[in-house]
């Protein structure tokens, strides 16, 4: 059995890593500490370390403040608030400036699980897509959290860095985290799956079952949406026959729209996503509300097969 | 501190000279707002000529205070200011609104001298207690300053920011409030009424200091009253009147954000000679 973690916690440890290294490195969050694990941060650097109160806007605006004397601010909240509360802020006093702001949005998506569709950011990847300068990196489990915190820390510029709330398996040989390179997990000629966050595993589970059934499947994790790894697609593009998008997203704006815009422009195959389609969520465990939006490995399994 | 009568007649004189910029600066982009321009240029001209420590020449100096304008729009008078205290040279300002321009039409990092966009209503504050937090953290002794439209203290972010302040104890950080009453639809209190101000801003746990907008002499001594309160944030709540210095200007809600004609900019200029 693969190693289980909480993204959050290596985001936590990974701050405090960072901030025994770097003196300017400050952490804000909005009354949500305990459930990011910035709380991990705040007991080690209690100087360092402001807690906004349920206040997402100003905190974004302060962040904003606090960079432009120099200082590398990780701010902290869930995605839904982060992305959407917030938006204004994050577009017109951190990216417009590009400043060294790093925004890590925790709960992301419909694993968030009972809470409901108020919760389940679905859209967050892509209200942070349309904004220039904004970096985008989706971890796929808990170590490479802790590479792409490591990457926003290193540099320059706004970041927004994805996370779940549930624990996550530990995807092995990944190889060593290229900010803006995506890494192939798994080669194949038949077919691509490309994939982001949580969906990794269920790519790799579903490439496995694939190969028993005779069909070679590549799964690429794309962890890094900007900068995006145009190349990995356009090879993939042309060396299989048909390429699989799957993401815990709107199909609209996130993952697919960025692999459908490089194929579409530069070497049109095949596409199929995998994403929420013009819904909100609803309560339920992360498990089944997998299987109710169609982002389980099987859905993956059956789309490659009806494209190859 | 003691400022002399000929200080004070300094200033006053300065303050002509940086709306004689303000009324030509707009009248040639053809667009831009001229009304809170002029209302706050008293407060702003005394603090960029006799209150901030600033240089100019090195416009990212570390020890330098802040000042961060959040009513955006009335970022003539802030390049004004900016280019009379020599960060650009003043033949600059006639290029305001135009393409590759320094001079945004709504202020952003390109002109020297301003530490951040603004143009969004209701951000600047939450901006001027992150930088005041920045002061706290390296124990610097620098200030921030933030100018704050009245119009814009309708955003909720604003109360965001304000109880924040407050509840961080940022004595560093000071708010004008170009309080003018009008905003673009009309008076304030018709529009969205935002009295009581001064026991509003207190009952968050701000120091308020009330004063006219337009006499230097009280805009120099709110200025010290702020920097010498400890454990709070302030706000100088400045009585302003809306295109001061213009009389046709004067309380004229048309001005909030449309450009004086060729011949008014004429009449203008001769009212400010």
């Amino acid at each position: 059995m693969p190693e289980m973690l909480y993204q959050r916690d290596i985001y936590g440890k990974t701050l405090v890593e960072l901030a025994k290294a770097n003196k300017d490195i400050v952490v804000l969050d909005a009354d949500l500490s305990s459930s990011t694990r910035t709380g991990i941060f705040a007991k080690e650097f209690p100087e360092m370390f402001f807690n906004f109160g349920v206040a997402e806007q100003n905190m974004m605006a302060s962040a904003a403040g606090l960079a432009t004397c120099g200082k590398t601010v990780f701010v902290s909240t869930f995605a839904i608030f982060a992305a959407g509360r917030a938006w204004d802020q994050v577009r017109n006093s951190i990216s417009y400036n590009n400043l060294d702001v790093k925004i890590v949005a925790t709960h992301a998506g419909i694993t968030v699980g009972p809470d409901g569709a108020s919760h389940q950011a679905l859209e967050d990847i892509a209200l942070m897509h349309v904004i220039p300068n904004m970096n985008i990196i989706v971890p796929c489990d808990g170590p490479q959290t802790g590479d792409a915190v490591r990457a926003a820390a290193n540099n320059k510029g706004p970041f927004y860095i994805r996370l779940g709330r549930p624990k996550v398996p530990t995807i092995e040989n990944k190889g060593e985290f290229k900010f803006g390179k995506a890494e192939v997990l798994r080669d194949g000629k038949d077919v691509t799956i490309i994939v982001c966050g949580i969906m990794v595993n269920e790519g790799l589970i579903a490439a496995a079952s694939l190969q028993a059934k005779g069909i070679s499947a590549r799964v690429i994790n794309m962890h890094s949406l900007r900068p995006l790894d145009e190349e990995v697609i356009v090879r993939a593009a042309n060396q299989t026959k048909g390429i699989i998008v799957c993401e815990e997203h709107s199909v609209i704006g996130g993952l697919a729209s960025c692999v459908a815009g490089v194929l579409g422009q530069r070497c049109p195959v095949k596409m199929a996503s995998l994403g929420i389609r013009n819904r909100y969520g609803q309560s339920g465990e992360p498990a089944e509300l997998l299987k109710e939006y169609n982002l389980t490995s099987q859905d993956i399994e059956k789309t490659a097969i009806s494209i190859v | 501190m003691q400022y002399t009568d000929t200080q004070i007649k300094e200033l006053e004189t300065k303050a002509k000279t940086i709306r004689r910029f303000i009324v030509e600066m707009i009248a040639r982009a053809g667009s831009g707002h001229p009304g809170g321009s002029l209302s706050s240029t008293d407060l702003i001209t005394a603090l960029f000529f006799a209150v901030l420590r600033h240089k100019p020449e090195q416009p990212r100096w570390p020890e330098r205070d802040r000042f961060h304008m959040s009513k955006g729009h009335c970022c003539p008078l802030w390049y004004a200011v900016l280019a009379e205290s020599g960060y650009f040279p003043k033949e600059k300002l006639m290029t305001l609104r135009q393409l590759g321009s320094i001079l945004q039409g709504h202020p952003d990092r390109r002109t020297p001298g301003v530490e951040i966009a603004s143009g969004s209503l209701g951000q600047g504050l939450s901006v001027g207690l992150g930088m005041s937090l920045a002061a706290k953290i390296d124990k610097m002794d620098w200030r921030v300053y933030v100018l704050l439209g009245d119009g814009e203290t309708q955003e909720g972010n604003i109360w965001e920011a304000a109880m924040a302040a407050a509840h961080f104890k940022r004595d560093n950080l000071c708010a004008m409030l170009d309080y003018n009453g009008f905003q673009i639809d009309g008076k304030t209190c018709d529009v969205m009424n935002l009295e009581p101000v001064a026991s509003k801003w207190q009952s968050f746990g701000w120091h308020t200091i009330e004063i006219n907008g337009h006499n230097m002499k009280e805009i120099l001594s709110a200025y010290a009253e702020a920097a010498s309160t400890k454990g709070k944030p302030s706000i100088i709540i400045a009585r302003t009147i809306k295109g001061k210095g213009v009389s046709f200007m004067e309380n004229v809600c048309d001005f909030h954000g449309r450009a004086p004609t060729k011949d008014e900019m004429v009449m203008a200029l001769k009212e400010l000679e």
